[in-house]
């Protein structure tokens, strides 16, 4: 998709970058002192996995409408080695991820055959079949999911039922995995990118083999869509049918839109917006989705630059 | 009587609830693909407006005792204008840019009216009676094939039919296409291209609003069925190819009945056949059954 605010961020200009990584670690590292940590480990849970999202759509300009098949196939396999199996939470959280790049390899390799819109309802298709299989599969304990996942002992040596532990654990991944999303997107990988998104057939007419380049790109964001997945299952010591659901699939389309798609912070404010906006309108059962599809509406129609992309195009600096 | 080990009446009865969901299937599918014909705009809310056309239909009949013949006649047209309003006041401003916008303003409007609904009634579904002419049922010998069921059948059978012949053999449906191929050709020669894509448009949600009509008495009336089949729907799309109307009829009736098999032979995979069906043609022919590729 193409948006004024994406062709921005650019390699010249890295400052407007460091100095807004350093002011959202600074909040992840000291909103813990008023802000409920669980609450906070959600935000940075969905912001992984909005993030990873977004190397697809923001950067590759794919839209896939079942990324949520990602985050729960990575929840079941981590909940279930971290609980059956009694692995270590990191070695748990390596297999989720693990899971999820070998389903994103298989379900993009068929979803990169057709483009565009295609593409979104192929997605949506295969993650409403692996929602089936997650409620019939044996290990998935269908409707009820796997409860009372343990955290247990990171390296075998720190406890993570301690929430302090935990909340420590969950931010180095997140910003081990941001870090690395933006290494991606810089790397001369994201700029054949990015050059198949604003035009495919002139990325292949210059020699570039565009299929391997949006598969690689599809299976790197469905494996940190898996790490998102594992964490949150580790965190929530839940693993659920709500993580694979269609709805979710949505939730983190609508995440990216309203944080600024094709920008590096965007997805990580619409995270924090949208996981705030139904924790507190929680009470209002059904209206937390028509004010979802409210907010979707108004930001295609008026808002299409984001939070982050309008801030962005303020400043006129990259973020 | 069996049939592969299978009692003859449990293998036709299923597959007349394929053929059932296979009419739904073909009904949708065609609205999806006149839509995204000529405003190349995948049509999230289909479903909702499936649903909306089940609940016109009921809130019509308790609140009105507007009959199943008047439903049938006055919820397309009710519901179709809701669809011309939201093209004329949103759609129309998103055709210069990505199509994908179109999807994603259209999965909001569908979480609003779905989540509208859900809060008013509730998620359990509400029972619309069959129309007293269709009581009861034909007895084949075979099978028992109760009225209304057979009547939906051969109905969504003649309405995907006559949509084809106005689309493939009149000179309206020749416009149509021609937009298609060329919209600015066309207004060029004269013909209001805005005004047929807001008509077509309408046409299109009248159609999963007609088919939501004729499925209240089937299934019950939920503020959710639409939600799941669309997905469905959106498979049969992708395995037909939206290039051709006979290709999405066929594909909509096909698939029902492999579904309805499924559910005799393989009950486990009943849910998920389409989409497997949907991964062997995407390895097979990418295009689709009935599409070319662009």
């Amino acid at each position: 998709m193409t948006n004024s605010s994406t062709a921005s961020v650019s390699t010249e200009s890295n400052k407007s970058l460091w100095v807004a990584f350093a002011i959202m670690t600074a909040i992840f590292a000291i909103a813990p002192i008023w802000v409920y940590p669980v609450f906070l480990m959600k935000v940075m849970c969905f912001a992984l996995f909005a993030c990873a999202f977004n190397l697809l759509l923001g950067f590759g300009g794919l839209l896939s409408f079942g990324h949520a098949m990602f985050l729960g196939l990575a929840g079941y396999t981590s909940a279930h080695a971290a609980k059956v199996w009694g692995w270590n939470p990191e070695l748990a959280v390596i297999f989720g991820t693990f899971s999820s790049m070998v389903l994103a390899y298989v379900v993009g390799s068929l979803a990169i055959r057709r483009q565009g819109i295609y593409f979104a309802m192929i997605t949506l298709a295969l993650a409403q079949m692996i929602f089936f299989f997650s409620l019939q599969a044996p290990f998935t304990g269908g409707e009820d999911g796997i409860q009372a996942v343990p955290r247990g002992q990171l390296f075998g040596l720190v406890d993570l039922a301690d929430n302090t532990n935990m909340y420590v654990f969950v931010l180095a991944i997140f910003l081990a995995a941001f870090l690395f999303i933006w290494r991606v997107i810089h790397s001369p990988f994201g700029q054949i990118l990015k050059a198949i998104r604003e035009h495919q057939d002139r990325a292949t007419s210059l020699g570039y083999d565009t299929d391997k380049y949006k598969l690689l790109a599809f299976v790197i964001s469905g494996a940190l869509a898996g790490t998102a997945g594992a964490v949150k299952a580790l965190v929530f010591q839940l693993a659920s049918l709500t993580d694979v659901h269609w709805s979710m699939s949505g939730e983190v389309v609508l995440m990216t839109l309203v944080g600024g798609m094709g920008t590096l912070f965007g997805p990580v404010a619409g995270a924090a917006v949208i996981v705030s906006m139904q924790n507190y309108l929680a009470e209002l059962g059904a209206w937390v989705t028509i004010v979802q599809g409210v907010i979707f509406v108004i930001c295609v129609l008026a808002f299409r630059r984001g939070i982050i992309g309008e801030i962005a195009n303020l400043i006129k600096k990259p973020l | 009587m069996e049939i592969f080990g299978i009692p003859s009446q449990a293998l036709f009865g299923q597959l007349l609830i394929g053929l059932i969901n296979g009419s739904f299937y073909a009904l949708l599918s065609l609205g999806l693909a006149v839509i995204f014909g000529l405003l190349n705009i995948i049509n999230f809310t289909h479903g909702a407006q499936y649903m909306l056309g089940a609940f016109v239909a009921y809130l019509g009949l308790t609140k009105f005792g507007m009959n199943y013949w008047l439903a049938l006649l006055v919820t397309p047209l009710l519901v179709g204008a809701t669809g011309v309003l939201i093209e004329r006041t949103m759609l129309k401003q998103l055709y210069k840019l990505d199509h994908l916008y179109g999807l994603l303003l259209t999965f909001g409007l569908a979480l609003i009216i779905q989540g509208l609904f859900r809060n008013e009634y509730g998620s359990s579904g509400m029972p619309y009676p069959v129309p007293e002419v269709f009581r009861g049922g034909f007895n084949l010998g075979f099978m028992f094939l109760p009225k209304y069921r057979a009547w939906v059948i051969v109905a969504s059978l003649v309405v995907c039919l006559a949509t084809w012949y106005v689309i493939e053999r009149t000179k309206l449906g020749a416009y149509l296409r021609a937009a298609t191929e060329n919209p600015s050709l066309v207004q060029a020669f004269g013909i209001n291209v805005p005004r047929m894509i807001t008509l077509t448009y309408g046409f299109g949600v009248g159609l999963a609003a007609l088919a939501g009509v004729m499925a209240a008495p089937i299934y019950q009336v939920n503020p959710t069925m639409g939600a799941d089949l669309i997905i469905v729907v959106f498979a049969v799309v992708v395995i037909g190819g939206m290039g051709s109307i006979m290709g999405a009829i066929v594909t909509g009736f096909g698939l029902g009945l492999i579904e309805g098999l499924t559910k005799v032979f393989y009950p486990e995979a009943s849910a998920t056949v389409i989409f497997v069906i949907m991964t062997i043609v995407l390895l097979i022919k990418p295009a689709g059954l009935f599409g070319t590729q662009k």
